[in-house]
């Protein structure tokens, strides 16, 4: 550990062979797996953060943390594939949508329960990812991130032609339906409990991929995927298992986020922008780590919080979001909780 | 109208789908960096057009030319200031910078422009040929893509800054070991395409109501004939514009124009999965 904190104190080492040495920390320390105090930590802070608008029992601070825990579970999933992998999956909102479609149409037209929707888009998710996996998995670099692009907008306008899922105008739950989850109220703090589990089974997910033997050939592809190959990785299989877990929890909480929005529309499902925003909070807090994407995506909805209700910024709230990226992007490329590992080889150790 | 007037007015705005392409195509071949800010410039060589119209009166033809020369001047600020320290840096983070340009001018042309409809009330009005109507701004719209084409071919071609710019393209450690200020050339391949994306948006300003946000379709779009025409070669891009018009133009003859995004974009996922190097692509 000593020898590593000295090469890291030059400067000419460039980020990625920093990346690289850092990751042999979890593999050394792999005995000590399941006692990382920052996994802990981590996980007890979003229960009580969780917790939190049931003792104060205020509803507009459950929508407040419902959204930052959303972004919790969307930018960890997408760090799978980003972060270990290295693939730039720029339309990874496609998963999302899906499943809330899926989910959706199974509710209205079916009267699944929610339960069984929540499987069945987390399933559509997972087999879109699998299909797409086996094809676009073969492009590397610009190629690969265009062609995600390119899928979320075809999937976006074929649904708006797609009359089962109702066309341009989507699909609208019945109130009715709220009522088996004990009224409107009620199915609203259902929500709440259940993405509070999934954010904390995401981001154990997310510890446990990156600990894995699984994990290190993804770091190992991401580092040089050549290499991965010759060293043993059978790296087709392991980039689309990898894009298939990335895409099972976007597609479950998607079912779940409109299910308590009440209606989805194509272009609600299919945002690009959201896809996008996943990617900042992930490059915010610190590709490749599982703590990262858990800070970037608080930090981000936080921020977007105060500029929207800061009256200097309001109206321009995108720009400084978008100044802020840029700055990020040229001189903390490493992001948060990745420059502190940087920085603090110390921390490494309960900062996974 | 018949099926040919469809064809024809789908084809003449291939030829500005053609030039908005060009220049997302240029600046991938010359620095292989993905231009997520392509559409908000496109948007703003709208807003060029449009203001300088409304406000000073000028033709909006003059306007493409100050238009252009701001473009220019722009994509090279933009590169100085938000891709050049990345430009070796993994992919992700040139996709990154050059969002985060898209997001600042977005919030800024939002804040200053909102997002409701304007047009360029101009006209130049129809011109028949036998059974088909033209409307006039098209016609000099695709012969004002078909002028810039032709003046970056003699750019790339025939100066000595356009060989700069094709040796960067083809090797840059040679061509800096040649001696060629490779930061320099980058800008200005930079700085040439959004040139081409402002002269784009200009003459779809001439024709079509916009906002701010409009940049986004011809983006998606530019993505497409990219693609289509082998990402890295301003002539395929010109020739998949001018595809991707025809289809445009056809497809609403057999089937409901809301499918034509559809077929697209599995176009765009097919080919870029069966024939990455574009239809004509040869290398």
């Amino acid at each position: 550990m000593d020898s590593t904190s000295e090469t890291t104190e030059t400067t000419d080492t460039t980020f990625r062979e920093d990346q690289a040495r850092d990751e042999q920390v979890p593999v050394l320390a792999r005995t000590g797996r399941w006692r990382n105090p920052g996994l802990w930590l981590t996980l007890l802070t979003i229960f009580l953060i969780g917790l939190w608008p049931v003792i104060t029992d205020s509803a507009a601070t459950r929508e407040v943390i419902f959204t930052m825990l959303l972004s919790v579970v969307l930018a960890s999933s997408l760090n799978i594939i980003l972060g270990y992998t290295g693939y730039v999956s720029f339309g990874h909102v496609v998963f999302f949508g899906l499943g809330g479609y899926v989910g959706l149409y199974l509710m209205i037209v079916h009267n699944a329960s929610l339960w069984l929707a929540m499987i069945a888009g987390g399933l559509a998710a997972a087999l879109l990812a699998f299909l797409l996996g086996k094809a676009i998995l073969r492009l590397r670099g610009g190629y690969f991130a265009l062609a995600t692009i390119g899928v979320n907008e075809a999937m976006r306008a074929f649904i708006n032609n797609f009359e089962p899922f109702g066309g341009p105008i989507g699909l609208s739950l019945n109130f009715q339906t709220y009522s088996d989850y004990g009224g409107a109220t009620s199915a609203l703090w259902l929500t709440f409990y259940l993405l509070v589990a999934l954010t904390l089974i995401t981001i154990f997910m997310s510890y446990v991929v990156k600990t894995s033997k699984f994990g290190l050939g993804l770091m190992a592809i991401r580092e040089d995927e050549d290499a991965a190959e010759i060293m043993g990785v059978t790296t087709p299989n392991a980039k689309t298992w990898a894009y298939v877990l990335s895409a099972i929890l976007p597609g479950i909480v998607g079912v779940l986020f409109f299910f308590k929005n009440g209606n989805i529309e194509p272009p609600d499902a299919f945002r690009l922008h959201f896809s996008i925003e996943f990617i900042v909070m992930v490059m915010l807090g610190g590709q490749g780590t599982v703590l990262g994407p858990v800070l970037g995506a608080i930090g981000y909805q936080r921020l977007r919080g105060f500029l929207l209700t800061n009256a200097l910024f309001k109206n321009i709230q995108l720009s400084v979001a978008g100044a802020l990226l840029l700055v990020i992007i040229l001189f903390i490329p490493a992001g948060a909780v990745g420059w502190l590992r940087q920085r603090f080889t110390r921390l490494r150790r309960f900062l996974p | 109208m018949d099926i040919l007037s469809f064809l024809v007015d789908g084809l003449l705005i291939g030829f500005v789908y053609g030039i908005a392409a060009m220049g997302l195509t240029l600046i991938w071949g010359v620095m292989n960096v993905i231009n997520l800010a392509h559409g908000p410039i496109i948007a703003l060589g709208m807003f060029g057009v449009y203001l300088l119209f409304e406000n000073l009166g000028l033709n909006p033809y003059l306007n493409l030319v100050l238009v252009a020369a701001a473009g220019l001047v722009l994509g090279m600020l933009i590169y100085v200031i938000a891709i050049h320290r990345v430009i070796d840096a993994p992919h992700l983070s040139t996709l990154l910078a050059t969002f985060a340009v898209n997001m600042i001018i977005i919030g800024l042309g939002t804040a200053a422009f909102s997002t409701s409809p304007r047009n360029v009330d101009f006209s130049l009005g129809t011109i028949t040929l036998g059974p088909v109507n033209i409307l006039g701004t098209r016609l000099v719209a695709a012969l004002a893509a078909l002028l810039v084409t032709g003046a970056l071919y003699l750019f790339l071609y025939r100066t000595t800054p356009g060989k700069y710019i094709r040796a960067v393209a083809n090797n840059r450690m040679a061509a800096e070991l040649m001696g060629i200020p490779s930061a320099r050339v980058l800008a200005l391949s930079f700085g040439l395409g959004t040139m081409l994306a402002a002269i784009a948006g200009g003459l779809v300003a001439t024709f079509f109501p916009f906002t701010i946000l409009s940049g986004g379709t011809y983006e998606l779009k530019s993505f497409v004939i990219g693609v289509l025409g082998g990402l890295g070669n301003p002539l395929g891009a010109l020739v998949g514009g001018l595809l991707l018009g025809t289809l445009e133009g056809v497809i609403p003859f057999f089937m409901e124009t809301t499918w034509v995004p559809v077929i697209e974009f599995v176009l765009f996922v097919v080919i870029l999965l069966v024939r990455p190097t574009g239809l004509f692509g040869g290398e």
